[in-house]
């Protein structure tokens, strides 16, 4: 302990770039232990991760694509945290702005897609919002524990989503738990098509427009948080509450804002999977996609740009661990999810871990500086 | 009358074997959050033992093998998120989502390793299971009217861990309230200061915490797959972890409201299990989606209407540093 209570302050790259990458290592070396022990080998898994993850022109795309989720989920935590409140409801949230582009989606058959698209966005924000504003109420004003109510959200959307899918929104004829295809106007536009277009060839892959959504929103958010009035109430309420409410900022307001942005932002996940990829309405698709999101939010130290930072490295994982399981058949979609949780435990709760060794680190450098200066 | 009561009882039967995850991990979330550490990875703990506990019994063929290597799993599990909460101080919540998501991956993986059943254990039989246990005299007082089947449905032919579960409730009660180590305990989740300057260690007291929540858990866990089902199953503990969070809440952080809130708890889940495809009076059959929504649906009411606002031990979540 005095050895911290003399620590010298870490420069910014060293807090937001050295120790991430060694938490990652850290995380990474605790994964590879895992796969040794069930018999291959690490240092292979890991060129297949990153060959499948970076190797080829669709591999990136993909990387890219599921980054797009992360993005989205990262951000959805990270709104409601500034506000003071730990948003364990993404997937919930995702799962019913799914709902309610699908309903947009399918119910404006026929129209043209300048006003499809806009529509199934905003319904798709406006049902995530909704799902999320209920538990935001529910501590504000009734003391809720915000985790377990959104916990439970996440349950009842699964159920509530499951339920529509095998009746009202069912596919006439089909056996699985699926909505009708939506029309080709609600279809967001591939990356590769777009660039073809402007006469640039890539290779093909899901990754499409919602990206660039993704990109925007981080954007807005940042500006929203930092440059906005509303945006200073809900840091003063997150940083102090009591303080918020001397200053005569509204409490419940604040909250329940926090999370109809944040909620909606998860429900625009949605646009990239349903949307971009599959077309249609389906059970599960939002595949802890939402809790993922919550070590992209820890790791991106809540900043826009962290968080895209950090939905890349995800999405990696994502694309990489997916081509590994399929070249190394012992290695399944289970094993890629617990080195996610390793991931998630090293980058999101373990922040301290190396920090002592670093800053015993740069006090040697600056001694030696001073020593020679 | 006599098909309802006997219907009535049937139902308390399956509510008290429900609740008996519930009861263990709630209590574990309580000693938890009572010594200061926020443990929302009741779940994974649940699950880590649950997979340990049947894999074991599967290869030893003994359940008390299953219990003792569930345990040691989630103890194991507990001590992780003790030493993250405690030495490293990370945040709680991060750290309980993190095993329970480890978790979900690492024992289906390991399942699979081991077994080759598609992330399964082998189905459980005879010894390697724990099963029911009759009562002395169920015959002869099964017979009597009213308290007979009572008796015979409800107190007896539970497996061991239900009863070890009541008992861990008046146990808890105890230790808490009317040991040295109790007292300390919660101090250490109320005012951790004032335990530092007593000279006790605040560490010390909340890992020990972190042991006794491992225990109980692992008991949890141990019930779900050699308890009440044969095996362990991919997902298994389906949100108990977090309905038990809930029963600690509406508990007040209490053992024995704690209990309460879990055998009702219990019931939901058993009367969501009875009306799966039984046709009611005037609403028809209820989907099976919203039967089993019920419990999720009880808890966002009962922690919305009921419980109001009320104080978790104050320093719960909170990392502990000498120097402020």
């Amino acid at each position: 302990m005095t050895a911290e209570r003399r620590a010298v302050a870490l420069p910014a790259w060293a807090t937001s770039g050295l120790l991430p990458v060694l938490n990652l290592a850290a995380a990474f070396a605790v994964s590879g232990l895992v796969v040794w022990a069930i018999g291959e080998s690490p240092l292979e898994a890991l060129k297949l991760l990153l060959y499948g993850a970076f190797g080829y022109g669709e591999a990136i795309g993909y990387t890219f694509y599921y980054a797009t989720n992360f993005i989205f989920t990262g951000l959805a935590v990270s709104v409601a945290f500034k506000c003071g409140l730990f948003n364990i409801g993404g997937e919930g949230q995702a799962m019913m702005g799914g709902l309610g582009l699908a309903v947009v989606a399918i119910g404006l058959d026929g129209w043209p897609p300048a006003l499809v698209l806009p529509a199934a966005v905003l319904g798709a924000a406006i049902f995530g919002a909704a799902w999320a504003a209920i538990p935001a109420w529910l501590q504000a004003r009734r003391g809720s524990h915000i985790v377990i109510t959104t916990i439970m959200f996440n349950f009842i959307a699964a159920s509530l989503v499951s339920w529509l899918l095998v009746g009202v929104l069912k596919a006439p004829g089909s056996q699985s738990p699926e909505s009708a295809d939506f029309p080709e106007a609600a279809w967001l536009p591939k990356i590769h098509d777009l660039l073809a277009g402007l006469g640039i060839q890539i290779e093909g892959s899901p990754l499409n427009l919602s990206f660039l959504v993704a990109l925007a929103c981080a954007g807005l958010v940042w500006f929203f948080i930092e440059r906005t009035k509303w945006g200073y109430e809900i840091r003063v309420v997150g940083g102090n509450p009591g303080a918020a409410r001397f200053a005569g900022i509204p409490i419940t307001r604040t909250l329940v804002l926090s999370m109809l942005i944040a909620g909606g932002l998860a429900g625009l996940m949605g646009l990239n999977e349903l949307m971009g990829l599959q077309h249609r309405l389906i059970a599960n698709f939002t595949m802890g996609y939402g809790f993922v999101g919550i070590a992209v939010a820890f790791m991106g130290r809540s900043h826009p740009i962290g968080i895209v930072l950090a939905a890349i490295l995800f999405g990696a994982l994502y694309q990489g661990g997916a081509e590994l399981a399929f070249e190394m058949p012992t290695i399944s979609r289970d094993l890629i999810i617990a080195v996610q949780g390793l991931v998630i435990l090293f980058a999101g709760a373990l922040e301290h871990l190396f920090r002592p060794q670093v800053q015993a680190l740069f006090r040697r450098l600056g001694a030696l500086g001073e020593a020679h200066g | 009358m006599a098909d309802l009561y006997l219907d009535i009882l049937i139902l308390l039967d399956s509510a008290l074997r429900l609740a008996t995850p519930l009861v263990l991990a709630a209590l574990a979330g309580l000693y938890a959050e009572r010594s200061g550490i926020v443990d929302i990875g009741l779940e994974g703990k649940m699950l880590g033992a649950a997979f340990a506990a049947a894999a074991a019994a599967a290869v030893t063929g003994s359940a008390w093998m299953g219990l003792l290597t569930g345990v040691g799993a989630s103890i194991a599990l507990a001590l992780l998120h003790g030493w993250v909460s405690i030495h490293q101080r990370g945040n709680q919540i991060v750290s309980g989502a993190a095993i329970n998501i480890i978790v979900a991956g690492l024992a289906p993986t390991l399942a699979n390793h081991w077994f080759h059943l598609n992330g399964q254990t082998p189905l459980l039989s005879g010894d390697a299971r724990f099963q029911a246990l009759i009562w002395p005299g169920v015959d002869a007082i099964g017979n009597l009217p009213v308290i007979g089947p009572l008796y015979a449905e409800v107190i007896s032919g539970h497996n061991v861990v239900t009863y070890i579960a009541i008992l861990s409730v008046p146990i808890a009660a105890w230790v808490l309230y009317r040991t040295r180590f109790g007292l300390r305990l919660r101090a250490a989740g109320e005012n951790p200061e004032a335990v530092d300057t007593a000279g006790i260690s605040v560490y010390g007291l909340r890992y020990r915490a972190m042991i006794i929540n491992g225990v109980l858990c692992g008991l949890a866990g141990t019930a779900l797959s050699t308890g009440l089902g044969a095996a362990f199953v991919r997902d298994m503990s389906a949100g108990r972890g977090f309905l038990a969070l809930a029963a600690m809440i509406f508990g007040r952080w209490k053992p024995v409201p704690t209990l309460f809130a879990c055998l009702l708890f219990g019931f939901v889940d058993a009367l969501q299990g009875r009306l799966q495809g039984v046709e009611l009076p005037l609403i028809g059959e209820i989907p099976f989606q919203f039967t089993i929504m019920l419990p999720y649906i009880f808890t966002v009411i009962i922690l919305a209407g009921f419980v109001g606002r009320i104080a978790a031990p104050r320093a719960s979540g909170i990392p502990y540093s000498k120097e402020g």
